[in-house]
């Protein structure tokens, strides 16, 4: 396999590591008004993915950075094309990550009110730009070649919100609360996790129906191209995963939903990814302005040497963030929330 | 074009203002981690509850800071694509690999394992516990090592060649990289300072308890570990920028004269230093200065007859040297200007090494007056506590000196600024991020000091029972509570 190839699976693999593990904690952000009933109740779901979102949101970050190694290209002409909406990511992740920490720090009702709205938001916008992002690359934006080399993004923010894309991201939306709803009852005891797994239920049936929705729509944008094998299988996968995954939180079996709805999200990605191959971004303008993965790649040189770098810590990575995972497996409740406040 | 609305200057402040605001938490967090594992060590090798005590008030001021590190770490990773994006295309090749390389070694590393030390207290056993804080910090270091090598390319770039058919810099030895001179010389620079800035936060804390009177055993303790800290950090803070100036003035000549203000070849004995000088803002005319014979040949060479070269002639020799070839168009600056902005420069470099002096010598002070447990006066605390921002300070101005004198370059000799700002992004945009990003960064800056604060002046936690020792269960859910929670 090219190696050009090989850094798309791999940019791939983080990106779906990214939106699988974020993609709970954002759930989880997104649900604290829906379960928190009173304060003990929202600290026992922030606490439930208190140890690991860091490290979850860390997977963005080494995403972005290897984009920027193996695809410089990709990299330069889509965060400077979808500039705003990147900076709503960014002020949303921001906000988000400082509330996890400064929430129960202060003191009154006021100050907690106010980081509990910051977790919200800042847990509903990623997903919903994220998802408006990638559905975009997918249909395509306008993007041309310039002579200098490169590619130049001609298009605005409003550009992005057209029905594909708007579905696209209403789908990630749903996939991520249902993602963390699961997982609240996962790792919880008691009351909570009896309102997680009822709501859980009442979101799977919408995200089922809007994750068919945007997969056949996708299917059928693409009839025709090279990979629609590849694109129908991974689309099949994610839609089983999805119902199994419903069909198992019914069940009261937990540890399967929260499996079930990661092989969505991966699948689902994968599909997109799919869908994509063999270009990064897709033009509007037409095929020939397109940008394929070989002309936004780095040199066989880097390849090779990040290619080393990633063949060895990957594994590294994933053995200890799944101990970590391990030693903070236990279920939360009520009362193990000291009561008085830090 | 509208000036106020040119996207190249609101991108120049936009990077300076996250860049620096990145650059108040990384350094704490880099200085803390290894003083709070230091603290961790000696109470699992004592067992001294006051250890476990200090290791917690400050392992709480280091999460606050960490907390503010990732976060404002997103936007600086985003905005090479956002704002620079002609430089992101032109050098990725190369630039991107230390920054992915920092991403899979070292960010992955660091991130868990500092969830491991913040909710791992009753969960690791006592030693493990201990290693997690260690691995921590040593995730933060090699960090710092990629994201400075990844700077001392722009700074000296090496290892790479100019692929014409691609317009791009191409990787040719990642060897060369990493072993980058001015990477190896900012390294050991940057750490030790970040030692020095950890070390009067320690010292600052202490003092205001002890100078209401508070903890004075355990408070005592502390203020000395820090003032320690910060001498002997400031020992290799000096050795360092003392090798990194000679450095410099190889690899960037311009640099070392705009911090000089230095306009003509200079040598041996007229190769001054001058602590202080008055004259035009442009610093071509001298009304007033303070000399130092030879010390500047010795700063920049390390022999005390050396000769220093002058901005006047640096820039005849760059303009022959980028603006005279056929493909001068990312060389050449529009204003044909090589020198960046001497007062800048020469302010900068002063303040910085005066700021670190004063940090050490009110910390050697402080040694010397505290050796003794007898009554001191309340100025004493007073200049402790005020001790605090001034490392701080210094790291923040280090870094305005390395930047600025590093214009009109963005990859010196291969690259200008203006050259690696993004087409196609309006100034309206970048102007919206900016005033974004300064809202929302001053916003939170009065809530981390305010918090800081807060848990500084809360002083010693108690510890109902020692971590480590029972708690962790048969893994079935029990009803425990736990150590640290948010």
């Amino acid at each position: 396999m090219e190696l050009t190839t090989v850094w798309f699976l791999i940019v791939g693999v983080l990106l779906i590591g990214y939106f699988v593990l974020d993609g709970f904690d954002f759930g989880v952000g997104i649900s604290l008004p829906f379960l928190g009933k009173d304060d003990t109740d929202r600290r026992v779901l922030i606490n439930t993915i208190g140890p690991v979102w860091d490290l979850n949101e860390t997977w963005l970050i080494v995403a972005g950075a290897s984009l920027f190694a193996a695809f410089p290209e990709w990299y330069a002409t889509m965060f400077s094309g979808f500039y705003l909406a990147l900076l709503l990511i960014l002020v949303a992740l921001i906000l988000r990550g400082v509330s996890f920490e400064y929430r129960h720090q202060g003191k009154g009702q006021k100050w907690t009110r106010w980081f509990d709205q910051f977790i919200f938001w800042g847990s509903v916008l990623p997903p919903v730009l994220w998802g408006v992002a990638f559905a975009n690359l997918v249909q395509g934006v306008p993007i041309r070649t310039v002579e200098t080399g490169g590619w130049i993004y001609e298009g605005t923010l409003l550009t992005l919100l057209n029905p594909y894309g708007l579905l696209g991201g209403i789908c990630m939306l749903l996939l991520v609360f249902n993602h963390g709803l699961v997982f609240v009852s996962l790792k919880t005891v008691g009351e909570i996790r009896d309102r997680a797994r009822a709501l859980a239920k009442k979101v799977g049936i919408a995200t089922i129906v809007v994750g068919a929705a945007f997969l056949v729509w996708t299917i059928i944008m693409h009839m025709g191209s090279d990979t629609i094998l590849l694109i129908v299988v991974c689309a099949a996968i994610a839609a089983v995963a999805l119902i199994a995954a419903w069909v198992a939180n019914a069940a009261g079996r937990e540890g399967w939903a929260f499996a079930g709805n990661a092989v969505a999200i991966a699948f689902a990605l994968l599909a997109i990814f799919m869908a994509l191959f063999p270009n990064l971004m897709h033009s509007s303008l037409g095929a020939a302005e397109s940008m394929s993965i070989e002309g936004a790649a780095s040199s066989q040189k880097t390849l090779e040497l990040m290619t080393w770098v990633a063949a060895i810590c990957l594994p590294l990575v994933l053995a200890y963030q799944a101990w970590t995972y391990w030693i903070f497996r236990k279920r939360l409740s009520r009362e193990m929330i000291p009561a008085a406040a830090h | 074009m509208n000036e106020f609305l040119d996207p190249l200057v609101l991108a120049r402040w936009q990077f300076g203002l996250t860049t620096l605001y990145h650059f108040i938490f990384v350094p704490l967090t880099i200085g803390l981690s290894l003083l709070v594992a230091i603290l961790q060590t000696v109470w699992v090798r004592t067992g001294k509850v006051k250890y476990l005590k200090l290791t917690r008030l400050f392992g709480k001021i280091f999460l606050i800071n960490f907390a503010m590190g990732i976060v404002t770490g997103i936007v600086q990773e985003f905005q090479f694509g956002m704002n620079w994006s002609n430089y992101s295309r032109f050098v990725g090749d190369i630039f991107g690999a230390p920054l992915a390389m920092e991403g899979l070694i070292a960010f992955f590393f660091e991130a868990t394992f500092i969830g491991l030390w913040i909710f791992g207290w009753d969960k690791l056993p006592k030693k493990i516990h201990l290693m997690t804080i260690w691995f921590t910090w040593l995730g933060t270091t090699i960090s710092a090592y990629f994201i400075l090598a990844a700077n001392a390319f722009m700074q000296n770039p090496q290892g790479f060649e100019i692929n014409a058919e691609k317009g791009r810099a191409e990787l040719v030895d990642i060897g060369a990289v990493l072993t980058n001179p001015i990477a190896l010389g900012q390294f050991p620079h940057t750490i030790f300072a970040a030692v020095m800035f950890g070390g009067t936060v320690i010292v600052a804390v202490a003092a205001w308890h002890l100078k209401r009177n508070q903890y004075v055993d355990e408070m005592r303790t502390a203020l000395r570990f820090g003032a320690w800290a910060n001498i002997l950090a400031f020992v290799g803070v000096g050795l360092t920028g003392h090798t990194l100036g000679m450095t410099m003035t190889q690899a960037q000549p311009m640099k070392m004269a705009a911090a000089e203000a230095l306009y003509n070849n200079a040598s041996g004995a007229d190769a001054s230093f001058s602590l202080f000088s008055l004259g035009t803002p442009d610093g071509a005319h001298e009304i007033f200065s303070v000399r130092i014979p030879y010390l500047l040949s010795f700063l920049s060479n390390g022999t005390f007859d050396g000769s220093v070269e002058g901005i006047r002639d640096l820039q005849s020799t760059y303009e022959q040297m980028y603006c005279s070839g056929a493909d001068t168009l990312l060389t050449c600056p529009s204003d044909g200007q090589f020198a960046p902005v001497i007062w800048i420069t020469y302010w900068s470099f002063r303040w910085m090494i005066g700021l670190g002096f004063l940090a050490a010598l009110v910390s050697a002070v402080g040694l010397w007056i505290t050796r003794k447990n007898t009554e001191l006066p309340n100025w004493v605390w007073k200049v402790a506590i005020w001790t605090a921002p001034i490392p701080m300070l210094g790291s923040l101005i280090g870094w305005i000196f390395t930047e600025m004198g590093r214009q009109p370059w963005i990859v010196f000799g291969v690259m200008t600024t203006e050259q690696g700002v993004s087409p196609g992004v309006p100034g309206w945009a970048v102007l919206v991020s900016l005033v974004v990003f300064t809202l929302v960064y001053g916003a939170l800056a009065v809530v981390e000091f305010k918090l800081i604060f807060k848990a500084a002046k809360e002083g010693l936690p108690e510890i109902e029972h020692l971590p480590g020792e029972g708690g962790e269960g048969t893994g079935e859910p029990d009803q425990q509570q736990l150590a640290t929670v948010y």
